[in-house]
């Protein structure tokens, strides 16, 4: 799959051929046969493009491929349209001016042929948005394809609506989608479910309008359906706590749901892995993250399921990993027993370890997310966490930073401190100066002495001085103001600081610091010279 | 919420370009172009998680990455997709192109981008996960060609005649059929190939 192999030309070779005397033959106007270039197929002008062997050349095939384009456009050449239309969509993706198409894609939506329609259509979604006016002309080729009953081109016109629907084309279309919820092709359904989704972000009021069906369309056996479904109702209860306490009741049936999945083994067509369309197994764990927080009852219903799922999924597989996360996720967003809570987080720390990257990276994540919420359970895993600063992948380094600086307290800050200075002297050179404010602030927050402070802020200045802000000096100056004891120490620290590397930062203090207090700083060099 | 999948080559050259968040066209180009930094500067041994660059809005925003032979496969998301799930949906879409393609290349998708987009419009629709069936998808695929052929186009089905005539065996017609007392005279056919 994916590799090279020659280009393979098959029936079309012929067409090739034929579609230029055929051009030629349609215009009767001798002069016009002579002036008229065929048209390019859109894989003839692929090849022009690819052919040429610079930028400028480029550039020069393509302007004036789409000089003909526009010139046929003006004529109004409806046979051909849709080729020009493909070949100006091409031109756009390699980042071409491509406006004068906008309305060409209102004509081959309104054109009878599938063709037309399934290239107007893309046009449409790639071409035009809400800040065109043109947008809303297409409002009416939508409604009249939407009401046919041909599903592929009702699936046309719900995919184009769920793109780049306005406001005011989501108002206007509502009630032809919601009559396609409960058609009885799945095919249109599943489609029309989503752009219902779409047309609540849009208009929120929409809300009322697609909040009856979900009951019944919870009902259905077909997975693009329960999919489409489960992503509504998630998107109702988000946006309305009314919704979100109305879905409460759906709590068992998605728990039925579930199990069904989880028991089914392998069996249907939407595994992947061995694991039962685990697309819909985590919608449906998020979702009844949802409906389970802050609730007791709901919580309680789907305690026995949630540990089922956390034990018993085969974790040989990225399918089953993906369901075991969001399973951990909503275990510790519900209110779950305190048992299941600790296997939760045990499985996130056993996560750790795994020696797939994308399985640390992700666990991270999730450790990350509890942190605040349980963060004991969290501590618990503190020196794996460490290991992970140890990474060469930058994404997981930065993501144990985080979780690093997170895990810091009054009880482990000497021991962070020293691995966090040790990753600071190390780390790729974008986290530096996350590294070191995550430090400087973790200092202030736990210092156990003042001259431990001194002595981190320091070692910081003189390992990343200039990725460090600069009320970090500030700060400096005035912690050694306080601390009186201190003063002999710290500019000994800072004379020598200065001998080993004269960075911005700490030369910049030195001098600052030295005429503050000139007396001081001539009898200790004094002293060290 | 997917906010852009994004396909292309080893040096950058875009092979699929579909965005599910309204983005000025320059803006476009341009997350084109800094998403492929990022990506290119990735091993091959590390994992499939990038945070999404600034002009794609930054840490809120994941790139989700996979890499095969000559072209890389990058989906950006919100915080609401489930990461290790989408490294699984890639590889439906792909597998899904390679049953459409039979065993896709890279020249598959330079040459029929518009049939990609029609196959990816199956898979996701609005930013939002619709199918992941890939017989059905397949299926769908299948019945929207079918129905383009029937309208013809301009050269498509007569030409597909002339090359489905030309590659009939016919067998060799007698010039004379002879059945008892008729005498039967076989027109010349020859014309017609």
């Amino acid at each position: 799959m994916l590799n090279r192999k020659g280009r393979r030309w098959g029936a079309d070779a012929c067409v090739v051929g034929f579609s230029g005397g055929g051009v030629g033959a349609e215009f009767g106007d001798p002069l016009r046969e002579r002036m008229v270039v065929p048209s390019l197929k859109l894989q003839d002008l692929i090849e022009e493009i690819r052919g040429a062997k610079t930028q400028a050349q480029e550039r020069e095939v393509i302007q004036k491929e789409c000089a003909h384009i526009r010139a046929s456009f003006r004529d109004g050449d409806p046979v051909h349209r849709h080729r020009q239309l493909a070949k100006l969509l091409y031109v756009h993706m390699l980042g071409y001016p491509a406006h004068f198409g906008q309305m060409e894609c209102l004509k081959l939506i309104a054109s009878s042929r599938f063709t037309d329609k399934r290239v107007g259509y893309l046009g449409a979604m790639l071409l035009l948005d809400e800040r065109h006016d043109a947008h809303l002309l297409i409002t009416n080729s939508i409604k009249n394809d939407l009401s046919q009953g041909i599903q592929p081109v009702q699936g046309l016109a719900l995919c184009t609506l769920s793109t780049m629907g306005s406001a005011e084309m989501c108002r206007d279309l509502a009630p032809e989608v919601e009559k396609l919820l409960l058609q009885p092709s799945p095919y249109v359904r599943k489609k029309a479910i989503l752009t219902a989704v779409h047309m609540i972000r849009k208009v929120p009021e929409l809300s009322s309008v697609f909040l009856p069906p979900c009951a019944q369309l919870l009902h259905e056996r077909h997975h693009g359906i329960l999919l489409g479904t489960i992503t509504l109702i998630t998107e109702l209860c988000e946006r309305s706590p009314a919704a979100l306490r109305h879905f409460r009741k759906v709590v068992p049936q998605l728990v039925h749901i579930l199990r069904t999945l989880v028991t089914m083994g392998y069996s249907t067509e939407h595994s992947i892995s061995g694991v039962s369309d685990p697309f819909l197994q985590v919608q449906i764990l998020r979702l009844l993250r949802i409906l389970g927080r802050n609730h007791e009852e709901s919580s309680e219903t789907m305690n026995d399921l949630l540990a089922q799922v956390a034990t018993n999924t085969d974790t040989s597989r990225n399918a089953g990993n993906a369901v075991l996360f969001e399973t951990v996720l909503t275990i510790m967003d519900i209110r779950s027993a305190a048992g299941l809570r600790v296997l939760a987080v045990n499985i996130l720390g056993r996560f750790l370890l795994n020696s797939d990257r994308n399985i640390r990276y992700v666990a991270l994540t999730s450790l990350l997310r509890l942190v605040q919420s349980d963060h004991s359970a969290v501590q618990r895993h503190r020196p794996t966490v460490v290991e992970c600063l140890r990474e060469t992948d930058a994404s997981l380094s930065r993501r144990a930073l985080e979780l690093s600086l997170a895990l810091v307290n009054s009880s482990n800050v000497r021991a962070m401190m020293q691995e966090l200075q040790a990753f600071l002297e190390s780390c790729p050179p974008d986290l530096r100066a996350d590294c070191a404010s995550g430090i400087l602030l973790a200092a202030e927050r736990f210092a156990p002495t003042k001259r431990w402070h001194i002595d981190t802020i320091l070692h910081v200045l003189t390992t990343a001085g200039t990725h460090v802000r600069d009320d970090a000096v500030a700060n400096l100056t005035q912690l050694i103001g306080g601390a009186q004891e201190l003063h002999a120490y710290s500019v000994r620290r800072l004379y020598n600081a200065l001998a080993e590397d004269i960075s911005q930062v700490t030369a910049a203090y030195t001098v600052q610091k030295t005429s503050e207090h000139r007396a001081l700083f001539l009898r200790t060099s004094g002293l060290l010279s | 919420m997917i906010q852009a999948i994004l396909v292309f080559n080893n040096h950058g050259k875009p092979r699929l370009v579909r965005f599910y968040q309204r983005f000025v066209k320059e803006i476009q180009q341009q997350i084109v172009r800094e998403t492929f930094h990022l990506v290119l500067k990735r091993d091959d041994n590390i994992c499939n998680f990038l945070e999404g660059g600034s002009l794609i809005g930054g840490s809120d925003y994941k790139l989700i990455y996979r890499h095969y032979a000559t072209l890389y496969f990058v989906f950006c998301v919100d915080s609401s997709e489930s990461e290790l799930g989408i490294l699984d949906l890639i590889q439906v879409f792909v597998e899904t192109l390679d049953k459409c393609f039979e065993n896709v290349c890279e020249l598959d998708l330079i040459f029929h981008m518009d049939k990609v987009h029609y196959i990816l419009q199956e898979v996701v629709m609005g930013g939002m996960v619709l199918e992941t069936n890939m017989n059905e998808i397949v299926a769908q695929i299948e019945a929207q060609n079918r129905l383009e052929k029937s309208e013809g186009g301009l050269s498509a089905a007569p030409a597909r005649a002339v090359s489905a005539v030309k590659n009939i065996n016919l067998p060799e017609i007698p010039r004379n059929i002879n059945i008892g007392d008729l005498n039967i005279k076989v027109p010349n056919l020859s014309q017609f190939v």
